[in-house]
């Protein structure tokens, strides 16, 4: 028996009693929903209408729901690691130290890669098909895998609360820590195969999207009339398919040293840990950009809707998003400056990190000049916007500061350089996520979200930045290393640990304004419908269709002659109502995305806790579930067009 | 507008919280812009040219972003309303070429700063530097004096005025060697041999620590860097000599027993070449 | 709608190739970092059999050649003839993946395991990796092959087809490269 099931055993069950809250928690809110799906027998058309669907509005719905549930753990992890550091001088503060390790480990982890990039992927399925005028993405199926695989990470990181334990070697691992001889236990193990199994579905995301942005693009759309955001994401992706394979052959090399007691990056056996550094970054380093390129996409967007003007410097915007994709390819020894390459090595990467902050300076300024002489509407996207520029040029500055060794040096691994990155994470990504949220909220749903709130929640944030991360700035002046689970009180660090974790505390209840928000905008629907399908006097072709958007997005493709198409369309008054419908064909809804994350998941599971014959099955499963599905080849139903006439006409 | 006024408040509120983690980073003996050694007065030095230099693109921009937002409002029918503008090859030019131009300059004293301050590089000084061999283990330092015989943990003297150059290695995971006041970290790292140079311009004891995760203790993994004069380091050394441990193989191995938060030890004698053994324990078959 | 269909697939395949190359340049990295840390281990040209690799080499090219044939036949909606070449291509392919196995297990057997040296872990997980391509290049020819006894070759049938060519085609230039770096020049420097 024991052997069956490698090394679990009832050891796993967590035994602190903050563990064992959350695993509570987690499970309780699972019981729930499952418990309200039988009530409702909701079942059939839970596994009918979206997990089985192929419809990328509704797996870009429930990217966001997962990672806004993501969110909200990683928040938490955040309030616990300021708590922690608030009431740790010269005592041990609230959480063990093994615990406060985890609790750094996972939110960082979770925070990039199953909030942003869930958000980011989530948006993009939202809206660019939409932007450029197709019905769908390239491989719908591949599509619906992915989101399964993202979501079997997901489940598979959430469940080291309940079974085992999660990785305490930081959001990286760098060996030699997470190696098997300082890390013997499951933790990294959770680690690696989390990220493995959603980094394959971001990668496969990657090639599907760029393909889409490459020929699926309505008539006349010139890659020059390609609406910014969609260059923005044709830049990540490029970056996606670049980067990912670097972090699945690192991953899979830590695996085999864990597994097979190879020696990639342990310290003896003539393994090379400082390998792994460079190769994580060659990853990490381009995935900041991947998540920054589409938040740079949704500004251009709402700057160019709000300020009721033209994107100023459209040509400008590209290249410095082609300068951006490349340069972000050669930086990535800005991580560890302090590893003593040598002065000229330093120097060069150094001066390759400055480079960047050019491109992305002639953003921030077309940015400003879009808006100058327009007539700006504050809706909250456009907050955001304000907020983003004036925080993430703070966090530019500072990251030009760093990219200087010789200043590096004194500001590595300080709690600078975690105020740095959350700067340009939550004032750039999150910001510009939750912009694009606003934003697209009506399309999707066809109705706005509450202003009010929004605002509050948008100040709410903001001031809850400030507070948590300008002292974390001042802290790392002072010496303060980061992830320090206590530390002297002569340091007098103390005070300044408070005022940031106010600041976490102000910002959740930002968080908890949204969901007010949300829930509010739900029951006051009635009253912020958008029946025009164009709430913000849009520009892009997803204005042009009606909200929320068809099932198969557009009635009749679009033709394109302009940039802002549908902002020349409305100028031009054209009559966009269809004069002829065609048959239009979709994909038919499948189970086997969900099948094989399940087994993926299965997988992964069993290669954590050694459980061989169950790794072995669910690879088996993959394969086999693949080999059913490629035999299929009726995979596409047919809308006919008088069905289309008759829904079109409804509205 | 409304929304302009709470913006502004927001800018307010900034300026409040400069002033008031000012107030709270009072009193502190850590901190990186008080420097007690040349490599970290030089860092320091650098660390504000740079601000100044970038704050010639930020307050552009806070000036624009702010009467640009204020001005083009919604309902504001003084200011023009060009929608069809949406390009202007001066204006671009002027935004890709003065960043670039900024960043030339900070480009060359990059390059230059990059090879003043390497780590590596011995300082210049008339007297003749002190070598200091550092070994970070879990999870304490452990220094040792090769030419003194003598090895210390969690505790380091040196004189001041002396160049010291450390030599790091780690028999464990990775950490980070840094003592702010005197200059920025280095890596030491198991089965490698990394360098700093330091340099302290005037005695004072100074906090030194590990700056990288390296497992449970590893936020105890303080030293008191001390710098005194010539002869106190001499009596210093006089009276480690005394201690009654010396760092044999053996000792080595109980030493390297997982601790946290290790008190200060002295050794009057180290085995000759434990640093190079322990390196090489990482290279070689034993 | 099917040109379009064409058009997106194999966009899409190059691209995942792309993915695949820069799987490989890592591990071919990494190799080429620690092929020398052999930790007082046998380095390459002590391990390797330069005439035995020469086989599983032209055994390789072998099988591209009659998949290129296998296409060719495809095109002309030769159907037997299809059957014929792939068959011979995936024992062609077999026998690689079984040459391969033979020589790891001999390396293991003789105490060069991967748990034996940097070296032998990124040599292992280099060529191994290449092992696991076309392990799954067999099982997709056994099943398009099923599909092209079953269905006939049918557009979708032949798309799969031109796909698998590409990737069988893919693993031998990668295997070119291991040949090179990993055995040739691996040996030289050691030797």
């Amino acid at each position: 028996m024991n052997n069956l099931l490698g090394r679990l055993n009832f050891d796993a069950l967590p035994d602190d009693p903050v563990t064992i809250g959350g695993g509570i928690m987690m499970s309780l809110t699972g019981l729930l929903v499952i418990g309200f799906l039988i009530y409702t027998k909701r079942w059939k058309w839970l596994w009918n209408e979206w997990l089985t669907s192929l419809d990328p509005k509704k797996i870009g719905i429930m990217y966001i729901i997962v990672a806004l549930l993501m969110l909200l753990r990683g928040g938490t992890d955040a309030m616990m690691i300021r708590l922690q550091q608030a009431t740790a001088s010269g005592g041990d503060g609230i959480f063990t130290t093994d615990l406060f390790q985890q609790v750094f480990s996972a939110h960082g982890t979770i925070m990039i890669f199953f909030v942003a990039m869930g958000l980011m992927f989530g948006l993009i399925n939202l809206v660019l098909p939409l932007q450029i005028g197709a019905r769908d993405v390239a491989f719908p199926f591949l599509n619906s895998v992915s989101f399964w695989l993202f979501a079997a990470g997901m489940v598979l990181m959430n469940i080291s609360l309940v079974i085992g334990e999660f990785s305490a070697a930081g959001w990286l691992a760098y060996p030699p820590l997470s190696g098997l001889e300082y890390s013997p236990g499951v933790g990294v193990d959770y680690w690696i195969w989390s990220l493995q199994i959603a980094g394959v579905g971001s990668l496969l995301s990657g090639i599907n999207f760029l393909v889409t942005i490459l020929k699926m693009r309505a008539p006349g759309m010139t890659l020059m009339k390609l609406p910014m955001f969609c260059w923005s994401v044709m830049g990540s992706m490029i970056l996606v398919i670049f980067a990912f394979p670097i972090l699945t052959a690192t991953l899979g090399m830590l695996s085999l040293d864990r597994l097979m007691g190879m020696h990639f990056f342990t310290s003896d056996f003539g393994g090379n840990p400082m390998m792994y550094i460079n190769l994580i970054w060659a990853w990490g380093h381009p995935e900041v950009y991947i998540l920054i390129l589409p938040a740079f996409g949704i500004f251009s967007e709402v700057v160019a809707t709000f300020s009721r003007k033209r994107l100023f410097g459209y040509t400008s915007m590209v290249w410095a998003i082609g300068a951006i994709t490349f340069l972000s390819f050669i930086v990535w020894l800005h991580h560890f400056f302090t590893m003593g390459a040598g002065a000229n090595v330093n120097a060069f990467f150094g001066i390759m990190t400055m480079i960047i902050a050019v491109p992305t300076g002639v953003k921030v300024f077309n940015w400003l000049f879009t808006m100058y002489r327009g007539r700006i509407h504050y809706a909250t996207p456009m907050l955001w916007f304000l907020g983003f520029v004036t925080t993430f040029t703070i966090g530019g500055a500072t990251g030009v500061l760093m990219s200087v060794p010789a200043i590096d040096f004194q500001v590595h691994n300080s709690l600078f350089l975690v105020a740095h990155f959350h700067n340009m994470i939550i004032g750039g990504v999150v910001f510009g996520f939750f912009a694009g949220l606003t934003y697209w909220f009506p399309k999707v749903f066809g109705f706005k979200l509450n202003e009010a709130l929004g605002k509050v929640a948008f100040f709410c944030w903001l001031f809850g930045f400030l507070l948590a991360f300008m002292p974390l700035y001042a802290l790392g002046i002072l010496g303060a290393t980061r992830r320090l689970d206590s530390y002297d009180p002569s340091m007098g660090w103390q005070g300044l640990f408070i005022v940031a974790a106010i600041g976490v505390g102000v910002i959740m209840i930002g968080l908890a304004a949204q969901i007010l928000q949300l829930a509010y905008s739900i029951y006051k629907r009635r009253e912020n419908m958008d029946t025009t399908g164009d709430p913000w006097n849009g520009r892009t072709l997803e204005w042009s269709t009606k909200s929320p958007a068809p099932f198969y997005n557009f009635a009749v493709i679009p033709e394109v002659n302009e940039r802002d198409a549908f902002w020349e369309m409305k100028q031009t008054k054209q009559d966009l109502r269809a004069k002829h419908y065609q048959d239009i064909y979709l994909p038919k809804n499948t189970g086997a995305g969900i099948i094989i994350a399940g087994f993926a998941f299965m997988a992964g599971f069993a290669l954590i806790w050694h459980i061989w014959w169950l790794a072995f099955a669910g690879l088996l499963g993959i394969i086999a579930s693949l080999i059913i599905r490629t035999k299929n080849d009726d995979s596409e139903y047919k809308v006919p067009a008088a069905t289309i006439k008759e829904l079109e006409a409804k509205t | 507008m409304k929304n302009i006024e709470k913006i502004i408040m927001v800018v307010i509120f900034c300026f409040w919280l400069f002033g008031l983690i000012l107030i709270l980073s009072q009193g502190s003996e850590v901190s990186i812009l008080d420097p007690k050694g040349q490599v970290a007065a030089k860092e320091k030095n650098l660390l504000i040219f740079a601000s100044g230099l970038s704050l010639i693109i930020i307050l552009p921009v806070f000036a624009l972003i702010f009467g640009i937002a204020w001005r083009y409002r919604e309902g504001n029918d003084k200011a023009k309303y060009k929608p069809d503008w949406d390009h202007s090859r001066l204006l671009e030019s002027i935004w890709w070429g003065v960043p670039f131009a900024l960043i030339v300059i900070l480009s060359i004293v990059t390059y230059k700063s990059s090879h003043e301050l390497d780590p590596f590089k011995p300082l210049e000084a008339e007297t003749k530097p002190l070598t200091i061999q550092v070994i970070a283990m879990d999870w304490k330092w452990l220094f040792i004096y090769p030419e003194q015989n003598i090895a210390t943990v969690n505790y380091v003297k040196f004189p001041a005025g002396t160049p010291v150059n450390f030599q790091l290695t780690g028999d464990g995971a990775m950490n980070s060697f840094w003592i702010p006041q005197l200059g920025g970290q280095i890596y030491a790292m198991a089965g490698m041999s990394t360098q700093i140079n330091l340099l302290a311009d005037e005695p004072g004891d100074f906090r030194g620590s590990s700056a990288n995760i390296s497992g449970r203790g590893f936020s105890d993994m303080t030293f008191i860097a001390s710098a005194g004069s010539n002869s106190d380091f001499e009596a210093w050394v006089g009276a480690v000599k005394k201690s009654q441990k010396n760092l044999s193989e053996n000792e080595y191995k109980k030493l390297a027993e997982p601790t946290v938060d290790h008190p200060p030890t002295y050794y009057s004698s180290v085995q000759e070449g434990l640093y190079k053994e322990v390196i090489l324990s990482f290279l070689l078959p034993s | 709608m099917s040109q379009a269909m064409d058009d997106k697939t194999q966009l899409g395949f190059w691209i995942y190739l792309m993915t695949d190359i820069v799987l490989f340049a890592t591990l071919f990295a990494t190799y080429i970092i620690l092929h020398h840390n052999t930790f007082g281990g046998p380095g390459g040209s002590e391990l390797f059999s330069l005439p035995f690799v020469l086989l599983e080499t032209m055994i390789l090219l072998t099988s591209s050649f009659t998949a290129g044939l296998g296409l060719l036949a495809g095109y002309q909606g030769r159907k037997q003839a299809v059957l014929t070449w792939f068959a011979v291509t995936f024992a062609l392919g077999a026998a690689f993946l079984g040459l391969e196995i033979y020589e790891f297990a001999h390396l293991v057997h003789a105490g060069h395991s991967w748990t034996a040296s940097a070296f032998l872990s990124a040599f292992f997980t280099l060529v191994g990796t290449h092992g696991l391509h076309i392990t799954a290049g067999l099982i997709w020819m056994a099943t398009i092959m099923w599909q092209v006894f079953k269905n006939g070759l049918i557009p979708p049938v032949k798309r799969r087809l031109t796909m698998l060519s590409l990737f069988w085609h893919f693993l031998d230039i990668v295997w070119i490269f291991i040949f090179t770096i990993v055995y040739l020049i691996g040996g030289e420097i050691h030797g």
